[in-house]
């Protein structure tokens, strides 16, 4: 009970932060069709921001069965990483099938507060894991049925809310470790390329991030290998 | 869009991000000592957002101008040790505020 509580307490900051977001969500799903419940659906069995936000996008292709499954892949495989990161810090009883269960859990900002913990168990995973969900999943469904009385200039302001999450997690470690500045350089500019040079810009986006993050992540592994604590406490 | 197209992407979509997290998570239980690798796990997560962000970031205000001072507010927000939440809403707000003056 105790680390549950502990977790719950973490998990605050973090389901604040997806309720703006899944909120926006919400609304971005309803406006290109898709129904209230079919937003908060694939809000509680995605529990992905990144990936949500690119696979509305790819549902509207008619049979793009493929591309979602790779662009899905590619988009979400940073989660392995964090999941074998995290595995690391699994006490004794957390393994089995409650790895299955949690592993559900694992998101961006799960990942980042567990990992700082020296030891994870089930009941601590459980409390951290709580109010994220129900901030992800209540966000999306609030978004998806009041979004829609929001004036205009508030949804076009909502709109950069995942992005801004996004330079939240990347720009700290930036400053903490300028190897990642060759990363993140590398990576913007190869998605530019992606989205503006003619024919590559046919693409799907899912895949044009993927292949852009993943030769920025090589480039950055061959030039700077990390060193062993900063791979570690890091990603 | 039908409710069975929907199923079965949902279908996709939910089962690759589950798979993608949970196998790693149960299957290893050693550690992965292989550095080039080691390196790629570590800066995937950057890429990937930094990818998703730019240029993606500059057009989905509809205005580039909102949308650059949006993007340079997170920034700012982000190197003086902001949240997350206080960056995403202040990105939010600031948009708002330039919209309203440029408009």
């Amino acid at each position: 009970m105790h680390f549950y509580k502990k977790g719950l307490a973490a998990g605050i900051p973090i389901a604040l932060g997806y309720l703006s977001v899944s909120f926006t969500f919400g609304i971005i799903a309803v406006s290109e069709g898709f129904s209230w419940w079919q937003a908060v659906l694939i809000s509680m069995t995605c529990l992905t921001s990144a990936g949500q936000f690119s696979g509305i996008h790819t549902m509207l292709i008619p049979g793009a069965y493929l591309d979602m499954l790779l662009s899905q892949f590619t988009i979400n495989i940073r989660y392995s990483f964090m999941s074998v990161s995290l595995s690391q810090k699994a006490d004794d009883r957390l393994r089995g099938i409650w790895r299955w269960i949690f592993g559900f859990f694992i998101t961006d900002e799960i990942f980042a507060v567990g990992v700082t913990e020296d030891s994870v168990s089930r009941s601590y995973m459980a409390g951290l894991s709580t109010l994220p969900y129900l901030g992800w999943t209540g966000g999306t469904l609030l978004g998806a049925l009041f979004g829609s009385i929001l004036p205009e200039r508030i949804m076009v302001a909502l709109s950069i809310a995942i992005y801004g999450m996004f330079v939240a997690i990347v720009v700290p470690e930036l400053k903490k470790n300028r190897d990642v500045i060759l990363v993140v350089a590398v990576a913007a500019a190869a998605s530019c390329v992606m989205t503006y040079v003619p024919g590559l810009s046919r693409l799907s986006p899912g895949i044009s991030i993927s292949i852009a993050s993943v030769v920025a992540a090589l480039v950055g592994a061959l030039i700077h290998p990390v060193r062993e604590e900063a791979a570690e406490d890091g990603c | 869009m039908d409710a069975k197209t929907f199923f079965i992407y949902l279908l996709v979509m939910a089962g690759t991000t589950y798979l993608v997290r949970a196998v790693p998570f149960a299957l290893v239980k050693e550690k992965i000592s292989n550095p080039l690798i080691k390196s790629f796990l570590y800066y995937i997560p950057y890429a990937v957002l930094t990818a998703m962000t730019i240029p993606a970031i500059f057009t989905c205000t509809g205005s580039y101008i909102s949308a650059a001072l949006g993007f340079a507010a997170a920034v700012i927000l982000s190197l003086l040790g902001q949240g997350l939440m206080t960056v995403s809403m202040l990105a939010c707000l600031t948009v708002f505020v330039s919209e309203l003056l440029i408009r």
